[in-house]
């Protein structure tokens, strides 16, 4: 009768947040400005992906008693996020409460081969994808909501945008193909064959995407909505600005109206410095978090 | 034909209109004040209530809805949409719009492990026991006062409810292919758009 984690309850959870902006934080006092600021959700995390890039080594999951205090301090829903491929993480962030998994590549994958079962799970996720290929086979995995990788922690919305832009162009192809060339273009991109079936015939992705890794102001979240995201993650963006609660609120504004350019204008004056950012060619293969995931 | 507009600040916009338009409405985005002119009823969408209230509050939307649900208009709120809604709102001195007289009980059901779907008996709907009713960290509705109807329970909640020419429902119809509440809440729009005529 009563059934938890089907895939419209899943799924749904992410429509839910369609238009909105989810904000990485540390602790309960950023979880709050987050949500003042008019976050959709956060994000509990022991460090921001800016940090994680600084502090080197192994990223693992936040300690449980932030994410405990994260939920705690907030009445929108807690995101946390789970290595790829690590079963017990995700498992103890589902225990604890976590509204919704990132299983991500911002911390270190605890399997370079599989990504989670994430059907097994009644708690819902989200993961990253560059290209449409990634995006269905997450899908196929259980992702019940996707993002772009871009690339996190730097500042920087090339990625975000490359990505973003990529996986809209193949989802306009495959609606445009005829369904006999569909299996081909399923080997080629090393897609589920089903997946790209329903994307044909539904005209659009079966989950919500949103964008992520690089957003560092509102004119940035508006660019990221213009190319058709269905909502923003700002990562390092916020915290590591001048001004946190000005840039939070900002960019929430941003996101709604990102069609309205007096209003973007208005609201990015006197904002104080964005985080410093890097530039991609700058960093080393080792350093790509986006090349993490299969 | 009627147009019925959607508050489109966040949350689930497109399934909403696309409900409406298959239940024979006109659709009309609302982000602004001035987009709640010629509509003839109002969905306030599921979403983030909390997240919402900040925005319509931002945009000085707050007195503007509140005069659209005085005017005689129906409206119709759903999850978040519910809750903003409400009288009374378990835990927070205040309400929102407060335009319907009972008390709700935010995420009541629970967080999102605890969400799930099931089938429903909405009074009003055809048929029984077959509406399937989709929960995402849903509210319930505590009480009511006398004149509000009572249209749905689950596990003796109030999960759908109808004051006059208010239509509100804990659960997301908009997330299945099963359109009769938005045809219900149409029907209101046309019957009271008549009325005025």
């Amino acid at each position: 009768m009563v059934q938890t984690g089907t895939d419209r309850v899943k799924r749904g959870m992410a429509e839910m947040q369609k238009g909105g902006v989810i904000m990485d934080v540390v602790n309960a006092e950023q979880a709050k400005i987050a949500e003042e600021a008019g976050a959709v959700a956060v994000m509990a995390l022991e460090r921001v992906p800016a940090d994680i890039r600084a502090a080197g080594g192994v990223a693992r999951m936040a300690d449980p008693t932030i994410v405990e205090e994260v939920i705690n301090a907030v009445s929108i829903p807690v995101m946390a996020k789970a290595r790829i491929g690590h079963i017990v993480e995700a498992r103890i962030l589902e225990a604890l409460g976590a509204d919704y998994i990132d299983e991500s590549e911002v911390l270190t994958p605890a399997d370079e081969v599989f990504h989670l079962n994430k059907r097994d799970f009644t708690v819902p996720f989200v993961c990253g994808a560059r290209d449409l290929g990634e995006a269905t086979r997450r899908i196929g995995e259980g992702a019940s909501m996707l993002r772009t990788k871009g690339e996190p922690g730097t500042g920087n919305i090339v990625e975000a945008v490359r990505h973003m832009r990529l996986i809209q162009s193949q989802v306009k192809k495959v609606v445009g193909m005829s369904e006999d060339e569909l299996m081909t273009e399923a080997k080629n991109l090393g897609a589920p064959y089903e997946i790209l079936l329903q994307i044909k015939r539904e005209g659009r992705l079966p989950v919500v995407n949103f964008a992520a890794g690089g957003v560092a102001s509102p004119a940035d979240a508006a660019l990221m909505m213009e190319l058709g995201a269905d909502g923003v993650f700002v990562g390092s963006g916020i915290f590591k600005s001048d001004n946190p609660e000005k840039f939070a609120r900002a960019i929430v504004e941003a996101t709604t109206h990102y069609q309205d350019y007096d209003l973007i204008a208005k609201l990015s004056k006197g904002l104080g410095t964005a985080m410093k950012g890097v530039e991609i060619s700058s960093l080393q293969p080792s350093e790509r978090m986006q090349d993490r995931g299969w | 034909m009627v147009t019925v507009g959607i508050l489109a600040l966040q949350g689930a916009v497109r399934e909403h209109a696309r409900a409406l338009e298959e239940s024979g409405a006109n659709v009309k985005i609302i982000k602004r004040i001035e987009d709640l002119e010629d509509i003839d009823g109002l969905v306030v969408p599921g979403g983030e209530s909390t997240t919402m209230r900040r925005l319509i509050d931002k945009y000085e939307m707050f007195k503007p809805l509140q005069d659209f649900a005085k005017t005689g208009k129906p409206v119709f709120g759903t999850c978040a949409g519910l809750i903003l809604m409400a009288r009374e709102i378990i835990g927070q001195e205040h309400g929102h719009l407060e335009v319907m007289d009972m008390k709700v009980h935010r995420n009541g059901f629970g967080r999102q492990r605890e969400s799930f779907e099931v089938p429903l008996t909405v009074k009003g709907l055809e048929g029984e026991g077959d509406y399937i009713g989709v929960f995402i960290r849903a509210p319930y509705i505590d009480s009511v006062c006398p004149d509000v109807e009572v249209l749905a329970t689950f596990q003796d909640r109030i999960v759908a409810a109808r004051q006059g020419r208010f239509l509100c429902c804990a659960f997301h119809p908009e997330l299945t292919d099963d359109h009769r509440m938005h045809g219900y809440f149409v029907g209101m729009v046309e019957e009271l758009k008549k009325t005025f005529a």
